[in-house]
């Protein structure tokens, strides 16, 4: 594959080009093409990044963090889209758990993402059209794949800690399986080491949710001039219940009406729990690619570190010198402890250095992006733990 | 770590003295990691700890400690064989549901296992027993009967059985007062199982 013109190029046909996202942006793969689990080859694919701190002298205090499915690499500095602060503002940066004046912060968006990393809206080079549902299937381990060569680019050799939650925690484990020597410590939060046939299902509620909105046409929409915004509202809508947990739908809404004072008998949004989840739709849509949101489910739906592995996970962990901090939530029931568990079991078949908290929260999946004091107080912790031990690796040396 | 390293129990300073130091030890039932720290900040170990209570491995993992959240009963059939030169067992083994797999898994996960527990044959408990017709309560034994996690209390003799039938070889036997200091009882198993309050052991495989 050639490299190809320039974004907007061929892309007005469609709808005017959005302002240039901030940040970091970067063209990957021009050297030695990036190989997709898919047998696809890219070279000179953009990557959009953003990095808060700065590298020390010997570049050892590198955090890298992988975004969740709908996340993107705007972590601690508000959202160029919706103007929302950063998704893991609660957690990085100056003086917080993960110290941006101690550590540099990466995070990319992911290949296959739609913030500027390459995705499915991007434009074919052969076609001069956007790639659509001709743009290849992607894999958790290609997204990692392409966030090594980042670090390559970045003149980083080894990271000191790589986390992230949910699908960013299937990341995490694909690094500490595929680039041991590369990661001193990884936190996987609140993901699974396999993504279960219930996860499955539900991402398929979304995929059929934005595939039979007419609007999608077949996933040609940025050529016909419109988007399957019904679609992926209901998707985004379906998907964010699972997010939360029982508890917290009833902590927040309960049965409680929206700007009314009894039921009407009709099927306008009465309930303030369908309001909010309307809300969640129609404000996705905004900021997130319908197509995107297929490829990226999709690599989730495609992730099994377990059979890729001989069906025992412990082998993708055999003598790792990764220091590991496994974290779960009691009200996850997307990604539940026992999920996380397996990863501790496997890990301590692998005699690897683990450790693993289970942490009381009923705010559901999401719990790890929300303010969860005894969260925050582990990872800062472990994180803590870690330094010092690279420390002492150091002065042995 | 910036905890303040407090002062260790006596029985505990007692098990360290059989670490060897710069050796990889797991503590099975680490509680909030005191008795880890002290071995990886003074002995030099390569640590990890086992602990069933969430508040104890939070502590343990905020001090810096490789802790995960397990019940030693069903997590320890994961690690690999010879994965660690010594498994601790400090007061633990008596609350075990099954307590001769425990120990069988102590000294396959290591090369050696060192395991502390109340011996109920004190001539206190046999007292409470056998004059009062109570269940023991001692500095040793601090529940009442309905309130024990001590669902699988043994004797010194016992014991010593239970390692015999499993092929396990005592290498050190120290009897203990309630306080935690060594008693010296003689070399017969007889006046050990009257007059210790509890029991340390240094086991490794045939």
């Amino acid at each position: 594959m050639t490299a190809h013109k320039s974004h907007s190029d061929g892309r007005a046909k469609a709808a005017p080009a959005p302002a240039p996202l901030p940040g970091h942006h970067v063209r990957l793969g021009a050297k030695t093409p990036l190989r997709l689990d898919c047998g696809v080859e890219l070279s000179e694919f953009p990557v959009a990044y953003q990095t808060y701190g700065k590298l020390n002298a010997d570049r050892s205090n590198a955090i890298l963090i992988c975004h969740a499915l709908t996340g993107d690499q705007f972590v601690a500095e508000p959202h160029p889209v919706t103007g929302k602060e950063g998704w893991w503002d609660m957690t990085v940066g100056p003086g917080k758990t993960i110290d941006t004046e101690r550590f540099f912060v990466v995070c990319a968006n992911i290949l296959g993402g739609c913030m500027g990393t390459y995705g499915p809206k991007d434009i074919n080079p052969r076609t001069g059209k956007p790639w659509n549902l001709d743009f290849p299937v992607i894999t958790i381990a290609d997204m990692v794949r392409c966030q090594a060569l980042l670090l390559d680019h970045l003149g980083i050799r080894k990271l000191f800690a790589v986390t992230g939650g949910s699908m960013g925690g299937m990341q995490v484990l694909e690094w500490a399986s595929t680039y041991p020597e590369r990661v001193f410590a990884a936190i996987p939060v609140a993901t699974a080491a396999l993504h279960t046939a219930q996860n499955i299902a539900f991402h398929e509620v979304g995929r059929q949710a934005i595939m039979t909105d007419p609007d999608w046409c077949g996933g040609e929409y940025l050529i016909h001039g419109k988007r399957p915004t019904k679609g992926l509202a209901v998707a985004r809508m379906a998907a964010h219940i699972t997010y939360l947990s029982d508890q917290a739908l009833h902590r927040k809404f309960g049965r409680r009406l929206q700007d009314r004072d009894g039921i009407g008998f009709g099927f306008e949004p009465e309930f303030q729990v369908e309001s909010y989840l309307r809300h969640q739709g129609i404000t996705f849509v905004d900021r997130f690619d319908a197509n995107s949101y297929l490829y990226i489910t999709r690599a989730m739906d495609y992730f099994d570190l377990i059979s890729k592995n001989g069906g025992q996970l412990a082998n993708a962990f055999t003598n790792t010198p990764v220091r590991f901090c496994v974290i779960s939530f009691t009200g996850d029931w997307l990604f539940p402890t026992s999920e996380n568990r397996r990863i501790v079991h496997a890990l301590n078949a692998a005699a690897a250095d683990v450790s693993f908290a289970e942490i009381e929260s009923d705010k559901g999946h999401d719990a790890f992006l929300l303010d969860e004091p005894e969260f925050q107080r582990v990872l800062k912790g472990f994180l803590d733990g870690a330094a010092e031990h690279l420390a002492k690796a150091a002065g042995k040396k | 770590m910036n905890r303040d390293r407090k002062a260790i129990r006596v029985d505990l300073q007692l098990i360290a003295g059989m670490i060897e130091p710069h050796s990889r030890v797991l503590d099975v039932g680490c509680g909030d990691g005191t008795f880890l720290d002290y071995l990886v900040h003074f002995h030099h170990v390569d640590g990890r700890g086992i602990e069933l209570s969430m508040d104890g491995v939070k502590a343990s993992i905020t001090a810096g400690l490789s802790v995960i959240q397990g019940d030693a009963d069903t997590d320890l059939k994961d690690y690999p064989d010879n994965a660690f030169d010594y498994v601790v067992l400090s007061q633990t083994l008596q609350a075990m549901v099954q307590p001769k797999t425990v120990l069988s898994h102590l000294l396959r996960i290591g090369k050696r296992a060192i395991v502390s527990f109340p011996n109920f044959a004190h001539w206190r408990a046999r007292l409470y027993l056998g004059i009062l017709g109570k269940m023991p309560v001692s500095k040793t034994l601090p529940y009442q009967w309905y309130d024990t996690p001590n669902i699988h209390l043994c004797t010194i003799r016992d014991f010593v059985a239970l390692c015999r039938e499993l092929g396990i070889v005592i290498e050190t036997q120290k009897i203990l007062d309630a306080e935690g200091h060594v008693r010296q009882v003689g070399p017969w198993l007889f006046s050990a199982n009257l007059l210790g309050e509890q029991a340390v052991y240094l086991l490794r495989k045939k």
